[in-house]
């Protein structure tokens, strides 16, 4: 490096004669448009525009012109450098977004792999079956009552008029306790919910009481020991059947879609009078009775267009009146029906016993809600 | 109850546009359920005629049978008129017989087609049919024969059998016995149709007299009436009427004799049972009284039977001789040769009859009548029409006696305000609807004061209280008329928050992999042995029933493992590597205790509803888990991870966090847990149950793979430790400090003993402290650990300097150096 020249020295400093800056720069822009990677773009760097380059070169001579000419000398070399810095960094942005490209597509990765790693779980369609029809009545303004399923014998029957020679009281039907004189039995119905709800409530009451209850059937593709049942109870002053046929419209409507409605049918229970059989419009053929082909029976309703679906009717006053609910002042209805038999229809389920088997193909089929 | 429609068509006029179809929906929407409509004959195409026999050939085969070469007369319904070769292979028949012939051409049920075909060296052309190939029934012993005046060959045999005759089945419920009758079915379709009905039970019967069969009733209420009549010289041989033996075959009963027949007709006519004994056999009066210990009777079935004392029966001198309204006995049935017959016609006890066939397990045709309520002024019309067919069909003759012993029911009467009907229903039914109404069914109606009054009708004995009046009306005026109105006053509080975390619970454990099963909540003592359960544990203590349907599982279950561990088992013998699953269900503990049964007049008092429940078994909601095989998968990303120990205590952990309760776990030993791997769980010293690895002997016994682990949880407990409300977190942003440490203790020592320790040293600094490395080995000696924690300090207020977290470090070392002995490394 030359030092100060701050007399006038003619001498000329050959690195900053405009021609060798031209040259170096053109050599500069030059290897610059030749990089064709990142690396060879750094090497590009490195050589004409790193501290050993020509024109960082040049530019230290700068101190050693005299004043007069570090001005025009200094502008020229400043230029030059600008120029191929501005290059590097277009060269660059340009290999940065080829090599991003690039990179991009080599990573990319078979898309199909399975990633089940974790096992996926699932809750029963009883679980979410009942908890979906417990929302349907909760939306009413209902509550949810709940009872144990080992009961009381008196709760289970006395009290909802099931006398002591009604048939279903008979060892046949009902699992009894040992002894059986203790009167204690694994409740047969969620009636005695109603009964346990109306002995420790005042009216009005509007719960809907789910869960499982058990009958003494061998276990085949439509019959368990154990099932499940939902029953509604309503009590208040003015109830009647026609508010009944509403609840349970509803509940059909949100249960299996808009259209699907319900139809009664006298029939008998202990605990209600009036009763009735409650049908549901048929879900597969909505009421048709036919087959999609239009022309063979619906094989769900066997043509029939309803299926049957529970019973129901009007509190039998004598049951309000064990229970403690005055029958002159309230009526009710009450409505029963199997929601594994629900389910069954509405899931087109064939037998009954997978829902009690575990499999884990069966119920992963449901995921968490219904 | 199976009602053939020409039977009903006897009693009311049905027109002819009243479609079979039409008339049931009609009578399901007033009660009567239809089942099923039978057509007899269903399925049969083709020539269907009458065949004369003119000969038979029988012709010794090989194989040992005998058959017949016939020919027979169809008149012109082959075609050719010329006598008609066909093999029967039955000889219950002779030349000159009528007999029923389906030519080549015609089709039998079940898709049967006959077509002339060679066989036993014959060309047999067509068949000669029995009656349970045209589908009349199962009698196959022979061909069907028919009368000799059935009509000239040729003719079609179609209508003359009663084929194509609809048949209906309807499903009466128990409140309506009057429609196990015709009597009953007809006044429904005439009450249904709004035609007139002629009444099956409109006859003049003889008065009662002294001349009879004697009859004492000794138990008035058991048997409040009993009529008795008799018919000598019945000839024993004479036939059942071919119209008689068919409505009976139509309504599923089976053709006896012609005394029986008669009697099983008039029953299905009627509704009332009737029994005929055989009057030869009968020694002196009949008593009707309950049993005395140790009496027996041989019934018709020709089973012995001990009488309980509460049975009733029918005796005479030689002692019972039926057990009344269910069966009759061996001892004076009719028989072959009967010829004098006495006629049974009585009204008995619903309950006592219910109770009796109960206890013997005879449930009759009669008992079925009797136990739903007949009609009391029945008997003697009953009596009489059995009689006037004997008569008539078996050439008998009537005795003058009519023996009548005990009174007739009187008639009851019920009264309701004239708008319940209205009320209760929702639909707008005034008082002349509701007056026609009950009139239509038989009722005498008045109306006074606000109030209806029916004196009932004595055929419908369910009618007992107002609402069953309303029902009466409402299904006249049609269950279909009750209009949709929602009821407007539920202001219900939405799920209760027991509801609403018990599906947090389960959302939970399906969110963590785990598949929610439903299993049956019977085990017996080999579940319990499968468990490893010692012979005094108290899981073994269960609320045992009195009839279970499995002796080997005999009793409610105290816990949802064996379930659980069986669904497990169940998935990996169909094939599954990997089963994590989750119950939630009742479990039951005795409480020994006998329930109280009270009346049903009144409600019961507090104190007796407390003690009601406090009887009940404890029956706390449980929370199992089992996870057995791989818990998380091996693939392409390289290896699983077996369920283990770890696995199981991690859930009970993470549902913890989901509920807002800290978990504390510490060993324990409790089968059926590996003795080392199975940790008790509490919350807030609460002790809700056990996590771990299943013990080896479990996994064997139910067949799991190794290392299967589960917990079980008292859930209605955890539920109970749970927060009301969660307090929100207040946390700093200013920098983390990390500090690792590394400690080295006895191999007895807890990770969480350590923990806590170093906790409680570190002060308010620590924000958190986390194990991240266990070593066991040479490097630190026999009978030691090293545990290294990673400790995360952070103030509220100032970002830490290196001397605050060194020395709350060192404080956290030095309190785990004195509470555990651990020793920095």
């Amino acid at each position: 490096m030359s030092g100060p020249n701050n007399e006038y020295d003619p001498v000329e400093v050959a690195p900053l004669q405009p021609e060798e800056i031209e040259s170096a720069t053109q050599a500069a822009l030059t290897a610059i448009a030749a990089a064709t990677d990142l690396e060879q773009l750094k090497q590009a760097r490195l050589d004409h525009a790193g501290d050993r380059s020509a024109l960082a070169l040049a530019n230290r001579e700068i101190g050693a012109l005299p004043p007069q000419a570090r001005k025009e000398a200094g502008q020229r070399v400043g230029r030059a450098r600008g120029e191929v810095n501005k290059a590097l960094a277009a060269r660059q942005s340009v290999l940065e977004a080829e090599h991003e490209a690039r990179m991009l597509i080599e990573e990319t990765v078979d898309l199909t792999l399975p990633t089940d790693r974790l096992p996926v779980g699932a809750r029963h369609p009883l679980t979410t079956g009942s908890e979906l029809i417990a929302d349907i009545f909760v939306a009413m303004g209902w509550e949810v009552a709940e009872g144990p399923v080992i009961e009381a014998e008196w709760l289970n029957f006395d009290a909802l008029n099931l006398g002591p020679d009604h048939p279903a009281r008979t060892m046949q039907d009902t699992f009894w306790t040992d002894p059986s004189d203790n009167h204690v039995v694994l409740r047969t119905h969620t009636s005695p919910v109603q009964a346990r709800t109306m002995l420790t409530r005042e009216a009005p009451i509007y719960v809907v009481c789910p869960g499982r209850v058990f009958r003494t059937d061998e276990y085949d593709a439509t019959h368990s020991p154990m099932f499940h049942q939902v029953e509604g109870l309503a009590i208040d002053e003015g109830i009647s059947m026609a508010h009944l046929k509403g609840t349970l419209d509803t509940f059909a409507a949100q249960m299996f879609g808009a259209g699907i409605t319900t139809r009664f049918r006298p029939s008998y229970f202990p605990f209600t009078e009036p009763s009735a059989e409650v049908d549901l419009t048929c879900f597969v053929c909505r009421g048709t009775g036919l087959k999609d082909n239009g022309a063979d029976p619906c094989r769900t309703c066997k043509g029939e267009g309803w299926i049957e679906w529970g019973g129901c009717g009007i509190v039998n006053p004598r049951v309000l009146r064990a229970c403690g609910v005055d029958p002159e002042r309230y009526s009710g209805f009450a409505f029963g029906m199997g929601i594994d038999r629900t389910l069954m229809f509405r899931h087109g389920l064939e037998d009954l016993r997978t829902l009690f088997e575990g499999d884990i193909r069966f119920t992963t089929a449901f995921g968490s809600d219904l | 109850m199976k009602a053939p429609v020409s039977w009903i068509k006897e009693y009311v006029d049905l027109p002819a546009e009243v479609t079979t179809e039409a008339l049931t929906d009609r009578l399901t929407a007033l009660g009567l359920k239809l089942e099923a409509i039978e057509s007899a004959g269903a399925g049969i195409e083709g020539p269907l005629v009458i065949g004369r026999v003119l000969t038979m050939d029988p012709e010794p085969q090989k194989n040992g049978k005998t058959i017949n070469w016939c020919t027979v007369d169809v008149g012109d319904a082959n075609g050719t008129g010329e006598p008609q070769g066909i093999v029967c292979g039955a000889h219950n028949f002779a030349p000159g017989d009528l007999v029923v012939v389906v030519l080549p051409g015609g089709v039998l049920p079940g898709g049967f087609a006959i077509s002339a075909r060679k066989t036993y060296g014959h060309l047999s052309a067509g068949m000669i049919c029995s009656a349970r190939e045209l589908g009349l029934g199962e009698d196959h012993d022979g061909i069907i024969v028919l009368p000799a005046d059935a009509g000239e060959p040729g003719t079609p045999a179609f209508d003359l059998l009663g084929l194509g005759e609809e048949v209906i089945e309807f499903e009466i419920n128990p409140d309506r016995a009057y429609a196990l009758s015709l009597r009953g079915i007809a006044r429904e379709a005439a009450l249904g149709f709004d035609l007139s009905y002629h009444d099956p039970a409109q006859r003049d019967v003889p008065l009662p007299n002294d001349a009879g069969h004697p009859v004492r009733l000794e138990d008035a209420e058991g048997c409040p009436v009993f009529v008795a009549r008799t018919v000598r010289g019945v000839d024993p041989t004479a036939p059942t009427p071919e119209w008689m033996s068919r409505r009976l075959q139509q309504a599923g009963v089976r053709s006896i004799s012609l005394a029986v027949d008669v009697t099983n007709y008039v029953m299905l006519e009627l509704g009332q049972p009737i029994h005929a004994y055989d009057r030869a056999r009968l020694q002196g009066p009949i008593v009707v009284r309950r049993a005395r210990a140790g009496e027996k009777l041989t019934t018709l079935d020709d089973v012995v039977r001990v009488l309980d004392p509460e049975d009733l029966l029918i005796t005479d001198e030689s002692g019972p001789i039926g057990l009344a309204g269910v069966m009759g006995g061996a001892t004076t049935e009719v028989s072959e040769s009967t010829t004098d017959i006495v006629v049974e016609a009585a009204h008995f006890q619903p309950t006592s009859i219910f109770r009796t066939q109960r206890r013997h397990k005879l449930p009759s045709e009669a008992s079925k009548r009797f136990e739903r309520g007949v009609d009391p002024l029945l008997p003697p019309i009953a009596a009489d029409r059995v009689v006037e067919l004997l008569v008539e069909l078996g050439g008998g003759t009537a005795e003058d006696g009519v023996t009548v012993a005990g009174e007739f029911p009187r008639p009851w009467q019920v009264s309701m305000p004239v708008d319940l009907p209205a009320e209760l229903s929702g639909i707008e039914i005034d008082q002349e609807t509701t007056v026609r109404s009950l009139t239509a069914i038989g009722a005498q109606v008045s109306v006074a004061d606000g109030m209806v009054t029916a004196i009932v009708p004595t055929y419908r004995p369910d009618l007992s209280d107002p609402h069953d009046l309303v029902e009466e009306v409402v299904r006249i005026v049609g269950y279909d008329r009750v209009p949709s109105v929602l009821p407007r006053r539920a202001t219900g509080h939405g799920l209760t928050r027991s509801q609403r975390l018990r599906r947090r619970v389960g959302r939970t454990l399906a969110g963590a992999g785990c598949v929610e099963v439903v299993s049956f909540p019977f085990v017996g003592a080999g579940d319990f042995d499968a468990l490893g359960l010692p012979d005094d544990d108290r899981l073994r203590s269960t609320v045992r029933l009195a009839n279970p349907l499995s002796s080997e599982q005999p009793a409610y279950t105290t816990t949802l493992l064996p379930g659980l561990l069986q669904a497990a088992a169940r998935n990996v013998g169909r094939g599954a590597v990997g089963v994590s699953l989750f119950e939630t269900g009742t479990v039951a503990f005795p409480s020994g205790e006998a329930a109280p049964i009270y009346g049903v007049d009144r409600r019961p008092t507090e104190a007796e509803l407390r003690k009601l429940l406090d009887a009940l078994p404890h029956q706390p909601l449980h929370l199992a888990v089992v996870l057995a095989g791989e818990r998380e998968r091996a693939g392409w990303w390289g290896e699983g991870r077996q369920a283990g120990w770890a696995e199981a205590i991690d859930l009970v952990r993470r549902l913890g966090a989901e509920l807002g309760v800290q978990v504390e776990t510490a060993n324990s030993a409790r089968m059926p847990w590996h003795p080392g791997r199975c940790a008790v769980v509490s919350v807030a010293g609460v002790e809700l149950g056990h996590a771990g690895e299943l013990h080896p002997r479990v996994c064997q016994a139910y067949g799991l793979p190794p290392r299967a682990a589960a917990f079980e949880l008292d859930l209605d407990l955890l539920l109970e430790q749970t927060p009301a409300v969660t307090e929100g977190p207040v946390f700093s942003t200013l920098p983390v400090a990390k500090e690792d440490v590394a400690l080295l203790v006895d191999a007895e020592v807890t990770v969480a003993a350590v923990e806590a320790a170093l906790r409680e040293g570190a002060g308010d600094l620590l924000e958190s402290v986390r194990l991240f490395d266990v070593y066991t080995g040479q490097q630190v000696g026999e009978g030691k650990k090293s545990l290294a924690f990673a400790l995360r300090f952070r103030a509220a207020d100032r970002t830490l300097t290196e001397a605050d977290t060194g020395a709350a470090r060192d404080a956290a070392v030095a309190r785990a150096a004195e509470l555990t002995g651990a020793v920095q490394r």
